[in-house]
């Protein structure tokens, strides 16, 4: 397939000298990217946090286009779920959308009561002008809760500006909470959204370690957690792109250090583990993570082996959000002695997919911000059996007759842990091991 | 029973609507070798990409130009421009439907001047480019749907075409089965239609082993620009604007237009056969008598179990005011009709439809959202909650029957096969109907009974 001129350098097959893959840059017009926006990074970001008010001020399409978009489930109040709008008309967009943000704020934080609001501008407020720092400072006052506005109009940048603009958010909130009774053996979980309750299952092994978790950053998120996370000792940070900003702010300010780990596939799993222990250079919180490895890969392993048979040799393309993930993706799909073929992301860093290059197979073809036309000749040309991806991947494989697992933002298993990487290799031989291919 | 419209609140939760765009972009899905262009920034047509395959679980390339920081203060047209030639390039298409958003309108971006100039800048043959303003801060996806069709007509259609024996059919935002049983009845019909737009295809179609950049099918640009010359046209709905499809076509080329409700249930599809015939000059086949039998029939067998039963539905005026008639004719009564649009003919419309059964008229209301349509479902305690997958939330914790019909079905499959229209889709929704009850009354039962 002929590819756009100005997308040829934003693709890379592994082997390749010298490695040379252009990032981090705004879409091409008319590629139709899989990526969507500024706004769309901050929201992801910032929705699990379950006792807040997610106010979207412009007209109706960002916010019903993420209502309940995700599947980060909460242990108690479940505010996140319903979509919040401003829903600006002509009148509103001519004349200024202060006033309407202004009683909308007022009214819906009276009728939730929530423990902070988020409000987030969209495309049109960046033009139309709206102070929103000021609406919100006004807001904050009278109701006495924190009322914080997030800068992600859709078009200053792509979704990597959005998670920035959702990091800078919370800094607003952490210092503000009390941190006397924290353990020195204590952690925040960045990076982990809780879809399918996956971060439920990472608190249960790092309790089993003696360590505390402060905050959840912001899977099953609450706010006066949030508050007091500079008091935690160490930020574990996963999923590269959203939170690592965090994480500099408040090493910055807090001088909280950070590492930056994976929960998925076995290994990233106890490598996150072991690091964590490590760090806080306890033997006894050591021999508690080597002995949780030990205990959960000895129920895993003989799992697997029955997957294992089956899948020896499929082939896998991946293509996600971050490509941190695509780490372990790779990985996970080694430990079921599967081949990638393909693997990209729609926000990785230059760093990231050098890496990537380092750890595949000569010949496999590394992408950033792809579009489906380019995925296709990919799929096709690499003959793939099973692709990765978030829903609009999806029927781009179904329509070609590959299987496919979806490890998107709304995924209803969870793919995270030891037992998240059995789900995961059922997963992918349920639909590989199909018997519908017979007929496509 | 409450008569007050629900207290009016600034916010809106749970929108019972989608933006414009979106309905322009499923719009330009339904025409031949089309490829909807979004010009504004990359997000809305990842979301709208997004929102839609959820419901249809097939591809859709929506394109965007992209804009940036730099675009929006400068303006726009620099990116349209490249976006256009990229999308010409890789998808060699024969029509690109570009709808503006909110952020290209509030910049101020005059799209169709700049389509003149790219005109002008790259000659050569290049696919039709069709236009249509779609700002989200006006107007439902129903308005955008409407327009873009509107805009396609007014950009396409030709003065000077020979007079054929056909019909033009508008039908709005329906199904793929919906758009597909309206081809099989034109056909038995003896009608050639022009179905305007046709998502039958494109959003409905086999697994290709390849990946089709524009799928196959969708109303042929041929067929659009020789509109003028059918004998007459149908559209579907009366609570769209008067700049609509059939409307231009009438006032500017006299063809006659037959604006009627969406064909749902006996009443409506009687009325839209006896058009049919009235247009082609033919006889209602015996198929057809056949169908309609069959389902009086069903009516007869099934009306015990929903007779006086109460519901609420929700979703788009036009749907809406088609479902209201077909409850109130199978003897369940509506007693909230809601939507997110803004007509101001709503109520207007599900009076005429549903007047001469109903004793009384359901309470309707403009510019709803789920907040407030729980309010009143919490009030109203209906039997049965019918619309799309969004009110499904609310059927759950209300432990109300949802019936899940129209766009999107997000928590189902086979959104894009679900049949509304004509006596086979009265069939189809009313066993639903009848069964949604019977399983109601089965679960709450404490006894397992095995005959009705």
């Amino acid at each position: 397939m002929e590819l756009l001129k100005e997308r040829q350098d934003q693709i890379h097959r592994t082997g390749e000298e010298p490695f040379a893959l252009v990032c981090n840059k705004d879409s091409l017009a008319g590629a139709v990217s899989q990526r969507a926006c500024v706004f769309c990074g901050s929201r992801v970001v910032l929705y699990p946090i379950a006792d807040a008010l997610h106010l979207v001020h412009g007209p109706i399409g960002c916010a019903v286009y993420t209502w309940d978009i995700r599947g980060a489930l909460s242990s108690g109040p479940e505010l996140h779920r319903l979509s919040f709008s401003t829903d600006l008309q002509e009148l509103d967009v001519i004349f200024g959308g202060e006033k309407k943000l202004t009683a909308a704020l007022l009214e819906l934080i009276e009728r939730h009561k929530p423990k902070a609001a988020f409000v987030y501008a969209t495309c049109i407020v960046g033009i139309i002008g709206d102070d929103m720092e000021a609406v919100c400072r006004a807001v904050e006052k009278e109701t006495g809760i924190p009322v914080i506005p997030v800068q992600s109009e859709g078009f200053k940048g792509n979704k990597r500006a959005g998670y920035t603009a959702a990091c800078n958010a919370m800094g607003r909130l952490i210092g503000t909470g009390y941190t006397a009774d924290i353990s020195p053996y204590s952690i925040n979980i960045l990076g982990d959204f809780n879809l399918a309750g996956e971060i439920w299952m990472i608190r249960e092994y790092f309790q089993r370690m003696g360590v505390e978790v402060v905050a959840n950053v912001t899977g099953d998120g609450r706010v006066a957690d949030i508050k007091r996370a500079h008091g935690a000792a160490l930020n574990v940070v996963q999923c590269s792109g959203s939170t690592m900003d965090l994480a500099n702010l408040m090493e910055k300010e807090y001088g909280v250090p950070s590492i930056r780990v994976s929960y998925f596939g076995v290994e990233d799993m106890a490598q996150a583990l072991y690091d964590v222990a490590a760090h806080f250079d306890d033997p006894a919180i050591m021999d508690k993570a080597k002995e949780l490895v030990a205990e959960e890969l000895q129920i895993l392993l003989p799992k697997l082996e029955f997957y294992k048979k089956g899948l020896a040799g499929k082939k896998a393309a991946i293509y996600v959000g971050g490509s941190f993930k695509a780490f372990s993706l790779v990985k996970a799909f080694r430990l079921l002695d599967m081949e990638v073929v393909m693997v990209g992301s729609q926000t990785g860093t230059e760093e990231e997919y050098r890496e990537l290059a380092e750890i595949t197979d000569p010949g496999t073809i590394i992408v950033d911000d792809t579009n489906p036309l380019e995925l296709t000749s990919f799929l096709e040309e690499k003959e793939v059996d099973i692709f990765v991806g978030g829903v609009k991947e999806r029927p781009i494989a179904y329509k070609l007759g590959v299987g496919f697992c979806d490890h998107n933002h709304e995924r209803k298993e969870a793919l995270a842990g030891f037992s998240g990487m059995l789900n995961f290799a059922e997963e992918v031989y349920r639909s590989v091991m199909s018997p519908v291919w017979r007929f496509t | 029973m409450s008569k007050n419209p629900p207290k009016n609140y600034i916010s809106t939760t749970n929108a019972c609507k989608l933006c414009t765009p979106l309905g322009a972009s499923l719009a330009f899905k339904g025409i031949e070798g089309a490829v909807p262009y979004l010009h504004g920034s990359q997000g809305c047509a990842t979301y709208m990409r997004r929102y839609i395959i959820s419901h249809f679980n097939e591809p859709i390339d929506i394109a965007s130009s992209s804009l940036s920081e730099k675009h929006a203060v400068y303006g726009g047209g620099p990116n349209l421009k490249l976006g256009l030639q990229n999308v010409t390039r890789k998808y060699q298409p024969k029509l690109i439907g570009i709808a503006t958003t909110c952020l290209t309108e509030t910049i101020g971006d005059d799209v169709p001047g700049l389509l003149k100039e790219y005109e002008k800048e790259f000659p050569g043959v290049k696919p039709l480019l069709v236009p249509v303003s779609t700002p989200s801060y006006n107007g439902t996806h129903m308005e955008g749907f409407h327009d873009a069709v509107a805009s396609t007509v007014n950009a396409l259609a030709k003065a000077e075409c020979k007079a054929t024996h056909g019909v033009n059919i508008l039908p709005g935002l329906v199904s793929p089965a919906d758009i597909r049983y309206i081809k099989e009845i034109t056909t038995d019909f003896g009608l050639p239609a022009t179905i305007l737009p046709d998502i039958s295809d494109t959003m409905d179609g086999p697994v290709t082993k390849t990946y089709e950049k524009i799928p196959a099918g969708g109303t042929p640009l041929a067929d659009i620009e020789t509109m003028p010359a059918n004998k007459a046209s149908i559209e579907y709905g009366h609570t769209m604007s008067d700049q609509s499809g059939g409307r231009i076509l009438q006032e500017q080329f006299e063809v006659k237009n037959y604006r009627q409700a969406m064909p749902m249930g006996i009443v409506a599809t009687d009325l839209f056969l006896a058009t049919l015939t009235e247009i082609g000059g033919t006889s209602i086949p015996e198929k057809y008598r056949a169908e309609r039998g069959r389902l009086v029939d069903s009516y007869v067998d099934g009306h015990k179990y929903i007779s006086g039963k109460t519901a609420i539905i929700y979703g788009e005026e036009d749907l809406v005011v088609g479902l209201s008639a077909f409850l109130a004719e199978i003897g369940v009564i509506p007693i909230l009709c809601a939507s997110g649009g803004k007509s101001g003919k709503f109520a207007g419309e599900i009076e005429k439809a549903t007047g001469d059964i109903l004793a009384s008229q359901p309470q309707v209301f403009e510019g709803m959202d789920f907040f407030d349509i729980e309010k009143l479902c919490e009030e109203l305690q209906p039997d049965l909650i019918i619309g799309h997958s969004k009110g499904a939330p609310l059927a759950r914790k209300l432990n109300i029957p949802i019936i899940r019909v129209g766009f999107p079905i997000h928590d189902r499959l086979g959104g894009q096969r679900i049949l509304h229209l004509g006596y086979r889709g009265a069939q189809y929704l009313f066993d639903l109907v009848v069964n949604a009850v019977i399983a109601k009354k089965q679960d709450d039962s404490p006894v397992g009974y095995s005959y009705m």
